[in-house]
Order: C-alpha cells, then sequence, then structure tokens
C-alpha cells in the first residue's frame, strides 16, 4: 500500500519548491504572534485558547492542509508529469495512499508542531490547552490532506477551492450558520480537544463520537474515491 | 513478440471526433504513426498507453485489454511528449526512481542511462538539460524495464540534427532487436528514415498503412503543381505539353504565368529547363504550388 519511491518525490516536490516557504511562513507567523501577545497580556488561558482556536486551528491547519494536500498530487497532473507514475505497474490507491501518508505527515509538521510551541509560549499549556489544540490540529491534518489530496486530484483548481472551502466554509459560514457547523472538520478536531482539555475552554458544536464517525468515514471515503478518480485518469494530449 | 492491436477506435471530446474507427496492427520492428499536427496522433497513442479510453472499439496488446490495466506496464516504455519530468531531481536520481517503481534497482538504471549515453550528465540536475537531453532521459526512464513495446510521442520535436540521428540510431537498434517500436510524427522525412513500416493519420482517420517506400512513390507520383512565369509563356506551353510528363496546362491571365500539373515528377524536372533553353525562353518564376504537408496527405486520402 505504501511505496517509497512515490514519498521521496512527492516529499521532494512538496518542499522543495516555493511551496515551503508559504508553507513555513505561517507557522513562524503564529509563533510570532504568540511572542508578542504573550508580552504584551502575559499568560491569559483565555486568550490563548482564542488565538489556537481562531488562528491556528481555524485558519493556519486548513491552508496548510491545502497547500500540502493538493500539492501532493495536483501540480503532477496538471504538468503531465504525473505519466511517470501512471506508466508503471502500481495500483493506483497505492499512489494515492502513499501520497496521503506523505501530505498528513507535512501538515502534521507545518501545522500541529508550530500549534504546541505557540501554546506553550501563549500560557505553558496551562489547563492542558496547549496539548489539546495539537491534538485537534493532527486529527484535522489527516482529514484535511485526505479532502485536499481529493480536490487535486479531480480538479485543475484545487487550490481555489481548498482555499474557499477552508476560509470561506469552516470560517465565515461554519460562524454563522449553525448547521454549517456540523460538517466542519474543525468542529470535528475541537470535539477531540474538548475530550483532552476538559473543562469549558475547549468546546465543540459536534459531539466526540459522531465527530470521530464524520473523521473516519471522510477520510476513507476521500482517499477511496482519489484512488478511484486516478484509475481512470485522462491525460489530454496536445493537440 | 508483441502486437499491439487497435480494433475499430474512435475517440471523441464533445462534438469534436479526435479519432474516427481506426483499426491496425502495430508488430515488431519501427513503426512510424504520421499525419498532421491536429490528425489526432497523440490521442491515438495515448490510448495506446493506456492513459485515455476509447470511446469505442479496443486497445489490446497481445490480447490484454490497455485501458485500466497497472500490470500492463510490465511490456510497456512510454516516451511522452510533454517535457515535465520532475526538474528538480537529477537525471540519475529521475530514471533510478524510475527504475524503483518498477521493482528494479540502481543497475538497471545506470544500464538505461548508458544505452541513451547520459552518463557524463546525469548528475546534473533536469532542469538544467537541453531538449535533448531531456529526451535521452525520458528513453532511459522508459528503456529502465526492457519492454517489449516502445511508444514515443514527437521524440524528434526540437531536437538538433546531432540528437536527432543518435535517438534514430537507437530506436533503429530496439527495432533489429525485436521490439515493437511506435513513434509520432508530422515530419515526413524523419518517418522516412526511420520507419519500415507507417501508419498515415489524418483528420482522426487511419489515410494509408503499410511500407513506406509504396506510400513514399504514391507521394512523389501524385501529380504536381506548378507556377511558372517566363518570358513567352504561350510557346513554353506548347513544348511542355507535348510531353507525356504533363497532363495539364492552364495559362492564368490574371497571374500572368502558366498553371502546370505534371504526373511524372522526376521527368518534368529534367524537361522544364532542357525544353526552356532549346526554346530560347527564360524562366523567370519556377514554384510548387502544392508542396504542403496537408496537400500530400489529403491526396493520400484520396487515393
Amino acid at each position: 500500500m505504501y511505496d517509497p519511491t512515490v514519498a521521496r518525490l512527492t516529499y521532494r516536490a512538496l518542499l522543495g519548491r516555493r511551496r515551503a516557504l508559504i508553507l513555513g511562513a505561517l507557522p513562524l507567523l503564529l509563533i510570532v504572534i504568540s511572542v508578542i501577545v504573550r508580552a504584551l497580556v502575559g499568560a491569559d488561558d483565555q486568550t490563548a485558547s482564542d488565538l489556537l482556536g481562531g488562528l491556528a486551528l481555524a485558519t493556519m491547519v486548513p491552508i496548510i492542509g491545502v497547500i500540502a494536500g493538493t500539492g501532493a498530487i495536483g501540480p503532477e497532473i496538471d504538468d503531465g508529469s504525473v505519466v511517470y507514475l501512471l506508466s508503471k505497474p502500481l495500483k493506483r490507491p497505492t499512489i494515492i495512499f502513499t501520497k496521503l501518508i506523505v501530505a498528513i505527515a507535512v501538515t502534521m509538521v507545518f501545522s500541529a508542531l508550530p500549534t504546541l510551541i505557540a501554546g506553550f509560549i501563549l500560557n505553558g499549556n496551562g489547563q492542558q490547552i496547549a496539548v489539546a489544540y495539537t491534538v485537534a490540529a493532527l486529527v484535522s491534518s489527516i482529514a484535511y490532506a485526505a479532502l485536499f489530496l481529493l480536490l487535486g486530484t479531480v480538479s485543475r483548481h484545487a487550490v481555489v477551492f481548498g482555499l474557499v472551502y477552508a476560509l470561506v466554509w469552516e470560517a465565515l459560514f461554519g460562524s454563522l450558520v449553525a448547521g454549517a457547523r456540523t460538517l466542519s472538520v474543525q468542529q470535528w478536531s475541537l470535539a477531540v480537544a474538548h475530550k483532552v482539555a476538559g473543562g469549558d475552554l475547549v468546546t465543540s458544536d459536534v459531539g466526540l463520537p459522531t465527530a470521530t464517525v464524520l473523521l473516519v468515514v471522510v477520510t476513507v471515503l476521500a482517499t477511496w474515491y482519489a484512488g478511484q478518480k486516478l484509475r481512470s485518469l485522462t491525460l489530454a494530449g496536445e493537440e | 513478440m508483441t502486437t499491439l492491436q487497435i480494433d475499430h477506435v474512435s475517440r471523441w471530446f464533445g462534438n469534436v471526433v479526435a479519432v474516427n474507427d481506426i483499426t491496425m496492427t502495430i508488430g515488431p520492428g519501427v513503426t512510424g504513426l504520421l499525419g498532421p499536427n491536429g490528425a489526432g496522433k497523440s490521442t491515438l497513442i495515448n490510448m495506446m498507453g493506456g492513459f485515455l479510453a476509447p470511446s469505442t472499439g479496443t486497445v489490446t496488446l497481445d490480447g490484454q485489454q490497455v485501458w485500466r490495466n497497472e500490470a500492463i506496464y510490465r511490456h510497456i516504455g512510454i516516451v511522452p511528449e510533454r517535457e515535465a519530468m520532475y526538474d528538480f531531481l537529477t537525471g540519475r536520481e529521475f530514471v533510478v526512481a524510475n527504475a524503483e517503481l518498477h521493482g528494479l534497482g540502481a543497475k538497471a538504471a545506470q544500464q538505461a542511462l548508458a544505452t541513451v549515453e547520459m552518463e557524463y550528465a546525469q548528475d546534473r540536475k533536469i532542469s538544467t538539460y537541453s531538449k535533448g537531453m531531456r529526451q535521452r532521459v525520458k528513453m532511459a526512464s522508459a528503456l529502465v524495464h526492457d519492454p517489449s513495446l516502445l511508444l514515443l510521442d514527437e521524440p524528434f520535436n526540437g531536437m538538433d540534427p546531432r540528437q536527432r540521428m543518435q535517438l534514430m540510431d537507437l530506436l533503429r537498434r530496439m527495432g533489429d532487436e525485436g521490439r515493437t517500436v511506435l513513434f509520432s510524427s508530422h515530419i515526413l522525412e524523419e518517418v522516412e528514415q526511420l520507419a519500415w513500416h507507417i501508419e498515415v493519420v489524418v483528420a482522426g482517420r487511419h489515410a494509408a498503412s503499410g511500407d513506406f517506400r509504396k506510400i513514399r512513390r504514391l507521394m512523389t507520383d501524385r501529380p504536381h503543381r506548378y507556377l511558372v512565369r517566363s518570358s513567352d509563356d504561350r510557346a513554353l506551353a506548347a513544348a511542355l505539353i507535348a510531353d507525356p510528363s504533363t497532363s495539364g496546362i492552364e495559362v492564368d491571365l490574371a497571374e500572368g504565368a502558366l498553371r502546370i500539373q505534371a504526373v511524372d515528377f522526376g521527368r518534368f524536372t529534367a524537361l522544364l529547363p532542357k525544353v526552356a533553353r532549346d526554346h530560347g525562353i527564360r524562366l523567370l518564376t519556377v514554384s510548387p504550388s502544392d508542396e504542403s504537408l496537408e496537400s500530400v496527405f489529403s491526396y493520400l486520402v484520396a487515393a
């Protein structure tokens, strides 16, 4: 199911180009803001939770997910170099699964790790807030990577659609329409975070059982479907 | 023996028919797929390589379906027309990756690089390669698993004459070894120099198939049209029409020229200057009026 060569090619494509700069910029911004907030406000649990929830989980994780998820396959399909993977006796689901693992790992490293560091800077992990949001970032990394990898497989405009989902649906729509929150990766991961932190600082609109089921279903379905789409991927000629 | 069978294959994109009911058999040796730009060659090659589903019909390799059959790639090597190829890798890294994806190691990769004579630049990044070098590294990646069928889409595009000759030698060798090699081209001379057998595709249809010499003869024997201006058009016309190599002459008053249709190309080109000299006529313009590839192809379709 996992091919080390596909993984190596994907890592190098993801981390080698300008994408790496964008991947690094957001976490850096989060940490810089955390240092400033800590210096101005001091260690405050509510502030830490607001910043980690609003900036890290609601904005940074999905954007990193979009870049890593779509970037793991989209550019190869766009420029046609995916032909070198497809013209091999490799099961298509193996290609997708391997790219998913890479996308998850990259999203986790560039989103969960900075979240943890920012959490410790903000309030030294008081009330388990840093750990709770880090767990949420880890969990949502998986679902985002799967969703955006699928998007990268089926659409040439994956980055745009991905950003629209991440910023409009998750952030804006979710805060206006209650129902939209049930269908939000962010809320599902918050349900897991709530379990870790306890208390009322980290809350979710979705119960933990529902959140867990939805997370698993979305990840598995998206991965399966991406594998199917890759099996019948059509490479258009130059004509 | 590897035989690629294309059986009543059509492919359309929306309302546009790119490939129209083509049946052909590609056997061992070098086959040229010839046709003008936009004739459907790439569409056809994409279907042969399993990257595009035929709308109707089937493509099989020794009886096995090509579309949605990953295992078939153990036998197929593909050199795509598109340039993109993991430019951030070195040539060696790229070919090694291709070998690994076939379950092979660095040794197979090294052999393939040696075959295409790219060892000298194997440690440079692909992004620094010239067009010809890229083409050769693509070849190495296609050869790494010693495939019995090699598909190449416009492999000579943008190559300089020396690189072209090297690649031709290599493909000829592959054909001599008994591999089935198919390459597409829109340039007659390329196909003529390399292919033993050609398939001609025009406007999505299969226009001709067979030995290139036969088809080449069809091409050179076709009626040629010339526009000729001289110091005495009518005298020249009278002298030329007496010879069987000329089948018709029109005096174009508006252009102030003769429109000549020649049926025997070789004989006519020798006759024209001789007749002019014998009659003391000066030739001012001699230009072929239908040398475009499209006219050659449309003649072939009609034949």
